[in-house]
C-alpha cells in the first residue's frame, strides 16, 4: 500500500523544529526501561511522554528471541562451524601427527589475541599446506583461523559448503578487513594463489608472483601485522608432473593436475598424499607504520613490501631446504 | 505502515493510496483507490500539499504478479510517483522508497556483507532484479536533480511475517523448502514489524541516502528449514529451475529465478549505516524465522488466516481523546 503522509509540527515549518518535535515525541530511555521492567503498560508513575508512545508498544512487540535461543547450529557469519571444525580436527589429527609429522618453529610469534594476517607459500597439486597450518594453530593456540581462498571453491557443490564450514572464506578485501580489523581474528592467505599449486614439480619451492600485493594493502588497512610462514614438505606430498588443460577447460576447473600420486594409485591418488615430512617456520611479524583505514595506499609501497616479504620467504625456504637431509624424515 | 503512523501524534494527516481497499480499519487515514501506475498521484499531491511520500508499492516479490505487470508497477509507477513529487512548486520534502536487497544479486564473487555503496558482482539475469535496478537508478537521478528533497531508499533483506507472502514464506508454510544439493548458503531475514518500524523511522527522521535493512546475523539455509520444521527439497545444482517447474505443480513449491542465486550463494548486507542513524531492530535474522515459524504453528492450530489489527480501536480512541490520559509535552 502506498502511504502519503503529511507531517507538521504546529507552527514550526522548518526542518529543525520538525525534527525536534519528533525527538520530543519519542519516549525517554528511562521511561522505556521502566515500562519494560514492570511489564504493565499504563502504570500511573510513567511520565507523560511515554503515554503517546503506548499505543505503539503493545506487548506483542517484545523481541521474541535473541540470536542465541533462536539459533540451532553454531555456524557463524562466515559459515564456519566450531562443531564441524572439531570433528575435522579429530579426523585430521592422526594425519597431522603421524603422516606429515608436522614440526613448527617459532609458533610463539603468532599472537594469541588480536588480528593478524598469516601469509604462507602454497604447494601440492591439491594443496596439503592449508589444513596443516589451520590445524596446527587451532590445536596449539586454541584460536580459530579463517582460510582466505579463491571464490572458485564456493561454486563446487558439497566442497564449497564443507570448505566454508571448516573455516574457508572467499578472499574478498571486505571480508578480510572484517575478520582482521572488526573481529580481531587470524586469517591465512596464500598470495601466490593457484599459480603456486598449478606449478609442476620441477618448479618446486620457487615462489610465484605474490598477486598484486593485495594482502599487504589489506593488512595496512586493517592495521594488523603480517606473519609469514615458510612451509617445507607440501611440495613433495603431491608432486605434479603436468597439467591437462583441455580437460580442465571441459570440467571448468582452474587446472587439472596429473600427479605422481595419481599415476601410482589411479583416482585414489587425488585423495592420497605422500608422507613427506612437514616443517613450518614462522617468521618475524611485519608491521607497517601507515595510517590504517584508508581506502588506498601507495601502489609502490604496497608492491615493495609484497616483494620484500616474498624475498624473505624465498630465502627462508632455501635456508630450510639446505638444512633438510631427507624429504621423508626432515 | 499507516497504522504505525497513526500512532504518531504529530502527523497531521495520512493519505493512503493503493489498488485495493485496506484490510484494516484505519482511523485517521484517508484512502484513495488508484491504478497500479499512480497516474493520479500528481493531482493528489497538488491538491493535498503533502510533504512526505512513502513509496512502498515496489513489487519485490515475483510470484505475486506476472513479470510484465511487475515492470509496469515498478518502473512506470515509480516514474509517475517521482514526477508527482518533483513537479514545480511541489510541497513534497521527502520521498522514501522501499527497495530490496535483490539489487545486489547473489554470485560467488560477492563479499560476505554488501555495503550500500557496493555494486553487484554478478550479471543481472532476472526481470525482478532488472526492474529494481532501473527503479533505483531513476530514484538516484531524481535525488541528484532535486537536491532540496530528502530521498531515502531502504533495501530490505528477505521479509518474513504473518501478512506477507514471498516465495520463501510460501515454501515454509508448506514445510517444503527448496535448496540446491551441495549448497548451504548463509542468508538474512527481516521481520515485517521491523520493516514497518524502519519505514516509520526514516519517515520521522531526516536520513537521506541508501540504507540496508536486515536482522542481525546470518544463518544457513538448512537452519531456516530446521527452525521452521520444514523439509529441505534438494534440487540439482545444474538447471534447478527445470526440475522445480514440475514440483511447483505437484507440491506448490515456488522457485522464482532470483531464488536460484540466493539458495546457491546466499547474500549478506551490512546494516551498520541504519544502526548508526539510530534505528534498532526487534528481531535478529534467526529470531525472524523463529517468530514466523511460531506464528505459522498458531495459524495451523487455530486456522485463522486473518491478521489481527494491532492497535485496538477502542484503546486508540481512549489514548487519543480521553481526558484521563496525561497528555505528552508535544500534544
Amino acid at each position: 500500500m502506498e502511504t502519503v503522509g503529511k507531517a507538521r509540527s504546529s507552527g514550526h515549518p522548518d526542518d529543525r523544529d520538525f525534527i525536534d518535535a519528533i525527538v520530543g515525541h519519542t519516549p525517554s530511555g528511562e521511561a522505556r526501561a521502566a515500562e519494560e521492567s514492570d511489564g504493565a503498560p499504563g502504570t500511573p508513575e510513567l511520565t507523560g511522554a511515554s503515554v503517546s508512545y503506548l499505543p505503539v508498544a503493545t506487548r506483542r512487540h517484545e523481541p521474541e528471541a535473541t540470536i542465541d535461543e533462536a539459533r540451532r547450529s553454531d555456524v557463524d557469519e562466515w559459515g564456519r562451524s566450531e562443531h564441524m571444525r572439531s570433528i575435522v580436527r579429530r579426523l585430521y589429527d592422526p594425519m597431522y601427527r603421524y603422516w606429515f609429522r608436522v614440526e613448527w618453529e617459532g609458533l610463539e610469534k603468532i599472537p594469541t589475541e588480536g588480528g593478524a594476517l598469516l601469509v604462507a607459500n602454497h604447494a601440492g597439486a591439491i594443496p596439503s599446506d592449508a589444513p596443516a597450518i589451520m590445524h596446527g594453530i587451532e590445536t596449539e593456540l586454541g584460536r580459530p583461523v579463517y582460510g582466505l581462498a579463491d571464490y572458485f571453491f564456493r561454486t563446487v557443490p558439497g566442497v564449497g559448503t564443507m570448505w566454508s564450514r571448516t573455516g574457508g572464506v572467499p578472499a574478498h578485501p571486505d571480508n578480510a578487513y572484517r575478520i582482521l580489523h572488526d573481529q580481531g581474528q587470524l586469517a591465512l592467505v596464500f598470495p601466490e594463489g593457484t599459480k603456486a599449486t598449478s606449478k609442476t614439480y620441477s618448479d618446486r619451492y620457487r615462489l610465484r608472483r605474490f598477486g598484486r600485493g593485495g594482502f599487504v594493502e589489506i593488512a595496512m588497512r586493517a592495521g594488523v601485522p603480517i606473519i609469514p610462514i615458510a612451509v617445507v614438505g607440501a611440495e613433495e606430498s603431491m608432486p605434479m608432473l603436468f597439467r591437462m588443460n583441455g580437460l580442465a577447460k571441459a570440467l571448468n576447473l582452474p587446472y587439472f593436475p596429473v600427479t605422481v600420486n595419481s599415476l601410482l594409485l589411479g583416482p585414489l591418488g587425488y585423495v592420497t598424499y605422500f608422507p613427506a615430512k612437514f616443517k613450518l617456520r614462522v617468521l618475524d611479524p611485519i608491521t607497517f607504520d601507515v595510517e590504517p583505514g584508508l581506502e588506498r595506499y601507495s601502489r609502490s609501497r604496497v608492491m615493495d613490501e609484497a616483494e620484500r616479504i616474498r624475498g624473505t620467504m624465498q630465502d627462508t625456504l632455501h635456508d630450510m631446504l639446505r638444512q633438510r637431509r631427507s624429504v621423508w624424515f626432515g | 505502515m499507516a497504522q504505525a503512523l497513526e500512532a504518531e501524534s504529530d502527523v497531521e494527516m495520512i493519505l493512503g493510496l493503493g489498488t485495493k481497499e485496506p484490510r484494516f480499519p484505519l482511523e485517521r487515514t484517508e484512502f484513495v483507490r488508484s491504478d497500479q501506475k499512480y497516474s493520479i498521484l500528481s493531482r493528489i499531491v497538488r491538491a493535498t500539499q503533502v510533504d512526505t511520500i512513502v513509496h512502498t508499492f515496489l513489487e519485490t516479490n515475483s510470484i505475486a504478479v506476472p513479470s510484465r505487470v511487475l515492470h509496469e508497477i515498478n518502473v512506470i509507477g515509480t516514474l509517475n510517483l517521482l514526477a508527482a513529487a518533483g513537479a514545480s512548486g511541489t510541497s513534497v520534502r521527502k520521498v522514501i522508497v522501499k527497495s530490496s536487497a535483490h539489487v545486489y544479486g547473489a554470485a560467488p564473487e560477492d563479499p560476505a556483507w554488501f555495503r550500500e555503496e557496493d555494486t553487484r558482482t554478478g550479471p543481472v539475469r532476472t526481470r525482478l532484479e532488472r526492474s529494481l535496478l532501473e527503479v533505483e537508478s531513476l530514484v538516484r537521478d531524481f535525488a541528484d536533480d532535486n537536491p532540496r528533497l530528502d530521498v531515502t531508499v531502504l533495501r530490505f533483506a528477505h521479509v518474513l511475517g504473518t501478512d506477507i507472502i514471498t516465495p520463501i514464506s510460501h515454501s515454509l508454510r508448506r514445510r517444503l523448502l527448496p535448496c540446491i544439493a551441495g549448497f548451504d548458503p548463509l542468508v538474512q531475514f527481516v521481520e515485517e514489524d521491523d520493516v514497518v518500524r524502519a519505514l516509520e523511522f526514516v519517515t520521522s527522521h531526516r536520513v537521506p541516502g541508501v540504507f540496508n535493512v536486515a536482522g542481525e546475523g546470518k544463518l544457513p539455509w538448512s537452519e531456516v528449514a530446521s527452525i521452521s520444521g520444514a523439509h529441505l527439497l534438494p534440487l540439482p545444482p545444474v538447471r534447478p529451475r527445470l526440475f522445480a517447474a514440475p514440483l511447483q505443480r505437484l507440491a506448490g513449491v515456488r522457485f522464482p529465478p532470483e531464488m536460484e542465486g540466493l539458495v546457491t550463494y546466499g547474500r549478506g548486507v551490512d546494516t551498520s549505516r541504519l544502526r548508526e542513524a539510530g534505528f534498532d531492530y526487534r528481531y535478529t535474522s534467526a529470531g525472524t524465522v523463529q517468530s514466523f515459524a511460531r506464528a505459522n504453528n498458531l495459524r495451523r492450530a487455530t486456522g485463522s488466516t486473518i491478521p489481527e489489527y494491532r492497535y485496538e480501536q477502542d484503546v486508540e480512541q481512549f489514548f487519543r481523546h480521553s481526558p484521563a490520559v496525561v497528555r505528552g509535552i508535544d500534544s
